[in-house]
């Protein structure tokens, strides 16, 4: 698997990720912006995304909801700003109602996501942008107590140890 | 009301901040670091407290001084904190990698 890297931006505001992936530029492109293939990896297991609306184009934008195993359920819309085919786009990532309307709970964030080929593999960037370094903060902690993939890890790291 | 006390509430305030940066390097009595900062020592005071309930700090008492010191363990815990993020998105990207691989097969 190939590695992904971490950096914080030195403002406290911006997290970049970035990773390399083993196929053309347009491939990964389509799996970025169509919404059946995003609905079949954007969740982190177990969790799953189910797509209500999408229209990608600038101005568009992406209404899809976040389904647990026990039930829960968050929406979230991404509203498209720029974008340049095969090669990157800009959005507003915000958690929302089913019917898309946004709720002020919690911060959203900016993203720039970068497509740079590479033969035939694609570097993709993605770039998180907050508001605020205490919304960033925020965020995270949030994915820290719905625990997502950890909360399942750690349970892995422990039963071993209850036996 | 409900106050949070953890890690995360002490590291939200850019003069906790500072003040956890100053203990980097050695324990500081109270007065040394009220001076590093344009702030009434009351302020001060009460920043201090909060790292304490936050237990990223301890305060030690030595006659009329008050020192205090990092507590490291419980530091170490803000390092860690955008390890929930990376698990997010690693575990994203090796869906996406099979995504991708399903893709390239289907495409030949």
């Amino acid at each position: 698997m190939n590695e992904t890297t971490y950096s914080k931006d030195p403002s406290g505001k911006k997290l970049i990720v970035t990773r390399v992936f083993d196929a053309p530029v347009d491939l990964v492109w389509k799996a970025w912006t169509n919404h059946t293939l995003l609905d079949q990896w954007w969740a982190p297991k177990p969790w799953k995304t189910t797509t209500k609306t999408m229209n990608f184009s600038e101005g568009g934008h992406w209404l899809y909801s976040m389904n647990g195993p026990d039930g829960e359920q968050s929406w979230a819309r991404v509203d498209y700003e720029k974008m340049v085919i095969n090669e990157g786009f800009s959005a507003a990532d915000s958690f929302c109602d089913e019917e898309g309307n946004i709720t002020d709970a919690l911060p959203g964030m900016h993203w720039v996501v970068k497509f740079i080929p590479m033969g035939d593999t694609t570097t993709v960037e993605v770039q998180s942008i907050f508001a605020s370094e205490a919304d960033l903060e925020k965020i995270v902690e949030m994915g820290f107590k719905e625990g997502f993939a950890s909360a399942h890890d750690n349970l892995d790291a422990l039963l071993p140890t209850l036996s | 009301m409900e106050s949070r006390r953890d890690v995360f509430q002490a590291i939200a305030d850019p003069t906790r901040r500072g003040i956890l940066t100053m203990l980097i390097q050695q324990p500081q009595n109270l007065n040394t670091i009220a001076e590093n900062f344009n702030m009434t020592r009351q302020g001060i005071s009460l920043h201090v407290k909060i790292l304490e309930e936050c237990n990223v700090i301890s305060i030690r008492r030595q006659g009329r001084e008050r020192y205090c010191d990092l507590n490291a363990k419980k530091i170490a815990e803000i390092a860690d904190w955008l390890e929930p993020f990376q698990k997010m998105w690693e575990g994203r990207f090796s869906q996406l990698d099979n995504l991708l691989h399903t893709l390239k097969r289907k495409s030949k």
